[in-house]
């Protein structure tokens, strides 16, 4: 005890990014339950927009293969390829699926301020706190991203198949769904990252002593 | 017990609600020797918790100074700061503040992994520290798991992590029982005197006056008075007449 040498005052060390994946994932793992409620809000958001997209690529090129009667009977705008109203709906679902990502991160990390100033007393650097909830953030992201990506597909194809039977088929965009699947798990996971990091680096950069008085 | 380890030079701390600007500290002057055992003592709004936090470096004085080991804090880098906080200082808070989702060893490993420590040694030391407040059997249970005096001891254990010369206790037995409070205040006393460790105390508790050489009164956000030990214990004489 009392044995640090007197009047030094050192420079704290930088840890390895394995130690911060070990904690960010056994954090995550540990609170397993707020880490699902927090990652369905994320699900919700993208399977949302998956679903909206793919449904109308396969409305698209099965229309696109079908006769020119039917088309006239669909309504459907052929020469933009995206309806009017297909546009809205992509981009309310876009704006759904940004304020229920961030919604989600956001309070999961709000409800951690004490737990960051508690950090900061023992001994942790800033970009070290804000790095374990982008991590963090990070995994759940892609976790509930990549699940509303398979929800919203099978949706829309459910959805597809009711309306077009094994038309939907004929001239299937299998590329542009991967595509689109790969997107949206991409932006599942860089949203809830950005959700993470205004609040992670705002309460990390904050005296502990103001941190931990922050009640949630 | 002349060495001189945190000195305040006249801190001020103001907080702005709204648009009026609140003083909690005005001119805080004090010295602190290396082994005392301190405690700052005042009402609720009194400015202890306010000078509490500006000694342990948690938050920064509007104006004037804070010296810890001779060192002026408002001149020391962020990584200084948290080298400072990690290595020098172990922090006891009234809601203990453990994290909720790591076990007791966990806990008080946390601060180990911040100093470097290999994950043999820390475990090695934080069974140590954990048997050393009576909770050896307790090592893989979650704070949740405990009650409020075996929580207490899981965070003195963690102020202990990395050796501190100072331990900063924010109310330590505010949210205990009579029984399990005096436990507390005797480990600590403990700490004091085997280790010399200096104990700074924010209290209203009474019987911290026991164990404690010198009591600060804070009053207004100012030290009204300066007592050492004898002249408590004359006090507290004088009431029993």
């Amino acid at each position: 005890m009392a044995n640090q040498s007197r009047n030094v005052i050192g420079q704290q060390i930088e840890l390895p990014f394995s130690e911060s994946l070990r904690i960010s994932y056994q954090s995550l793992m540990i609170r397993f339950g707020r880490s699902v409620i927090t990652t369905a809000g994320i699900t919700l958001g993208i399977s949302f927009l998956i679903f909206v997209v793919i449904s109308n690529e396969v409305s698209l090129s099965t229309s696109a293969g079908s006769t020119s009667e039917q088309i006239m009977d669909l309504g459907e705008e052929k020469e933009t390829g995206i309806s009017t109203k297909d546009k809205w709906l992509i981009i309310m679902s876009l704006i759904v699926c940004v304020v229920g990502i961030t919604n989600a991160m956001l309070m999961s990390v709000t409800e951690r301020f004490r737990e960051i100033g508690t950090m900061k007393c023992l001994g942790a650097l800033d970009h070290f706190v804000v790095i374990l909830f982008l991590l963090e953030s990070g995994f759940q992201g892609f976790a509930g991203a990549l699940i509303g990506a398979l929800i919203g597909l099978v949706a829309s194809l459910l959805m597809s198949f009711a309306n077009f039977g094994l038309d939907m088929f004929m001239d299937f965009p299998l590329l542009r769904i991967f595509l689109w699947l790969l997107g949206g798990c991409f932006l599942g996971m860089v949203l809830a990252v950005l959700g993470a990091a205004f609040p992670a680096w705002s309460a990390a950069k904050l005296p502990p002593a103001e941190a931990m008085r922050t009640d949630m | 017990m002349t060495e001189v380890i945190v000195k305040t030079d006249e801190v001020v701390k103001e907080y702005r609600m709204g648009t009026n600007v609140v003083k909690a500290l005005s001119g805080v002057n004090l010295e602190i020797y290396q082994g005392e055992y301190l405690s700052l003592m005042g009402p609720s709004g009194s400015g202890k918790s306010t000078l509490f936090n500006m000694i342990g470096a948690l938050d920064r004085p509007t104006t004037g100074n804070v010296f810890i080991d001779g060192q002026n804090t408002s001149s020391l880098s962020m990584s200084q700061i948290a080298w400072l906080r990690c290595h020098k200082i172990g922090y006891i808070f009234q809601s203990y503040n453990l994290l909720p989702v790591m076990t007791a060893l966990q806990n008080v490993t946390l601060p180990m992994i911040f100093a470097g420590l290999s994950v043999k040694e820390r475990n090695v030391k934080g069974e140590e520290l954990l048997e050393r407040v009576g909770l050896g059997e307790r090592v893989h249970h979650l704070p949740d798991e405990l009650s409020g005096g075996q929580r207490q001891r899981v965070a003195i254990a963690r102020a202990l992590a990395n050796d501190p010369n100072i331990i900063l206790a924010d109310e330590p037995t505010a949210n205990l029982d009579m029984t399990i409070g005096r436990e507390i205040i005797t480990l600590v006393k403990h700490l004091n005197t085997e280790n010399n460790v200096t104990i700074i105390s924010a209290t209203h508790d009474l019987k911290m006056l026991d164990v404690s050489d010198r009591i600060v009164d804070i009053r207004d956000g100012k030290v009204e008075r300066i007592r050492n030990r004898d002249e408590i214990q004359l006090e507290v004489g004088a009431v029993g007449h």
